[in-house]
């Protein structure tokens, strides 16, 4: 009687969980396998050829590569400015309301919002950070029509806008500690540093591992940027994995290879999802 | 930590570098566009930017659009997720583990990278271009049914056991200890929720193609796209327009919008 009760509170939601998660990941397998039906002609059976012709694609490894080199320069910056933001938030400091507002308010914006915020900030010439530039001498960048430059001016709009979002779980374990931790170390003559290094650090690595994991799933899903200010270009210098899925897909409307480009960015996650998996089973014992 | 004065200017330094942009943008929506990259104490503020933004898209729609789609998802993500994380934190049954970790495997595959697939259901639903169709895929949400659990399992087993005395049923229990008590719980999920699906972007682009639909977010990218003498001042307001009733939401119920996030992060 338990056990059925229990099934049918669980029933409706594991039905949609498995209609929009589950299936999809083994249908977009199926279809990758398979020829984009294109008006006449059915999909038909390909076995290998969409991931040769993937091999052979070299926007798909200018993607993943970008996509590394973006999750690389935006994961650990993001991190250190949200530890720093939590240090100093949760200390007393003049402002500290402020402060607190000044680093969340841009995790709450829609990305939409702040990427065009941003395109407006690079503008040649007109935008803001030329005018600055300008003013101090500096001659006018194209900073995202230019190769070099487009994909360290999209990280540094995806780092204002998610350091603030990873201070919040720094903030909350900093919140939990016992400040009796703190007053033991003190008073055996720790210095800050040596606080900081050998106590506090250890002690918030659960969080850190945590916001880690967040932080690289949301690497490889960055797409809305891409979308509001460049495109992907100039040239793909900006093409990431999930960019170049839609364009696959609703663009060219090739479903079989945005499919197949699917499968390696399910991939991704999925080795991500192991490395959770351990990690959760770990800290489900302290609960 | 104790604090010293170097810690004071850097966390200054660092909090007006990351409230500079939006400060500007404020700056630029007020004033004539004359004045959008010239900073001049006495220039005119004017709301003329925001007039012609207003008018020059169906913003009304895509506001009305966005909110019955935040509003749907909010309702069925609490209703579906109460039931199953009341299934997984107090009843025993064959394959709850392996339920268990299905759900889990949501929280790093989420419904928005199974766009391809996800749009060929909905067409074979018929539900295309639809604020249902931007919704579904969201309903059932691994981190409310997470979220949940936990915070029912902290609900002590005498509690349940005098109501059962007292010739409750399992709905009952539910409704009348387990919900009201995990209310903050509610809050916190619910303020994560409607800023996600406020902000939500590629899969409501997919999804739909007509100003009925469209979300605020799909609708200012459509307007700032269209190649209208691109007016950044315009362009601004629009922003500030589709991001101010959460940004005002938030900048009111500051403290317990970051309490709720770190409600729902340290879970």
């Amino acid at each position: 009687m338990n056990a059925v009760y229990g099934w049918l509170l669980l029933l409706p939601a594991m039905v949609l969980l498995i209609a929009f998660t589950h299936y999809p990941a083994l249908s977009t397998l199926w279809h990758s396998f398979f020829s984009t039906p294109r008006g006449a002609r059915p999909a038909r059976f390909v076995g290998m050829d969409n991931y040769a012709a993937m091999i052979d694609d070299p926007v798909f490894w200018e993607a993943l590569w970008n996509n590394l080199y973006f999750a690389l320069g935006t994961i650990p910056l993001s991190i250190l400015l949200a530890l720093i933001m939590a240090l100093w938030v949760n200390g007393k400091l003049h402002g500290r309301g402020f402060l607190r507002m000044a680093y969340f308010t841009p995790t709450v914006l829609p990305m939409v919002a702040v990427a065009n915020i941003w395109l407006f900030f690079y503008t040649p010439q007109y935008g803001l950070l030329d005018q600055i530039g300008q003013f101090l001498g500096f001659p006018a960048v194209n900073w995202l029509g230019n190769r070099d430059t487009v994909l360290p001016a999209i990280m540094a709009v995806t780092v204002w806008k998610e350091a603030g979002f990873f201070m919040i779980f720094y903030l909350a374990a900093l919140q939990q500690m016992s400040p009796s931790v703190r007053e033991a170390a003190l008073l055996e003559g720790a210095s800050r540093w040596q606080y900081f290094w050998r106590i506090l650090l250890p002690l918030l690595m659960p969080t850190t591992l945590f916001v880690l994991i967040n932080a690289l799933i949301n690497a490889f899903r960055v797409v809305d940027q891409i979308v509001v200010m460049t495109g992907g270009g100039p040239d793909n210098a900006s093409m990431l994995l999930l960019f170049y899925i839609y364009q696959a897909g609703f663009r060219f409307w090739d479903s079989a290879y945005a499919a197949t480009l699917t499968v390696v960015l399910l991939v991704i996650l999925g080795i991500t999802a192991l490395v959770n998996f351990n990690w959760l089973d770990r800290k489900t014992h302290y609960q | 930590m104790k604090t010293t004065w170097l810690d004071t200017l850097g966390a200054w330094l660092l909090g007006l570098l990351w409230f500079l942009p939006l400060a500007y943008t404020v700056w630029a929506a007020f004033h004539p566009s004359a004045y959008a990259t010239r900073f001049d104490l006495t220039a005119p503020l004017t709301l003329d930017n925001f007039v012609a933004a207003w008018n020059a898209a169906p913003f009304a729609h895509y506001f009305l659009n966005t909110f019955m789609l935040v509003t749907m998802v909010l309702a069925a993500q609490f209703v579906l997720c109460t039931l199953a994380a009341y299934a997984f934190a107090r009843f025993e049954f064959r394959g709850k583990d392996f339920m268990f970790m299905l759900v889990l495997l949501q929280l790093m595959i989420m419904p928005d990278v199974l766009i391809v697939e996800n749009y060929r259901e909905m067409s074979w639903l018929g539900v295309n271009d639809t604020i249902f169709a931007v919704g579904l895929p969201y309903f059932a949400s691994a981190f409310g049914i997470f979220l949940l659990r936990q915070t029912f399992k902290t609900v002590p087993r005498e509690l349940e056991e005098v109501a059962r005395v007292e010739g409750a049923g399992p709905w009952t229990i539910l409704m009348r200890i387990y919900v009201p008590l995990a209310r903050p719980i509610y809050v916190a999920y619910g303020l994560v929720s409607v800023s996600y699906h406020w902000n939500n972007f590629l899969w409501p682009l997919i999804i739909t193609k007509s100003v009925t639909t469209r979300p605020i977010t799909v609708g200012l990218q459509v307007f700032a796209a269209s190649d209208q003498g691109i007016d950044w001042s315009i362009i601004t307001a629009a922003t500030l327009l589709s991001a101010a009733p959460l940004l005002v939401a938030f900048l009111l119920f500051q403290r317990q919008f970051v309490q709720s996030f770190m409600r729902a992060g340290i879970r």
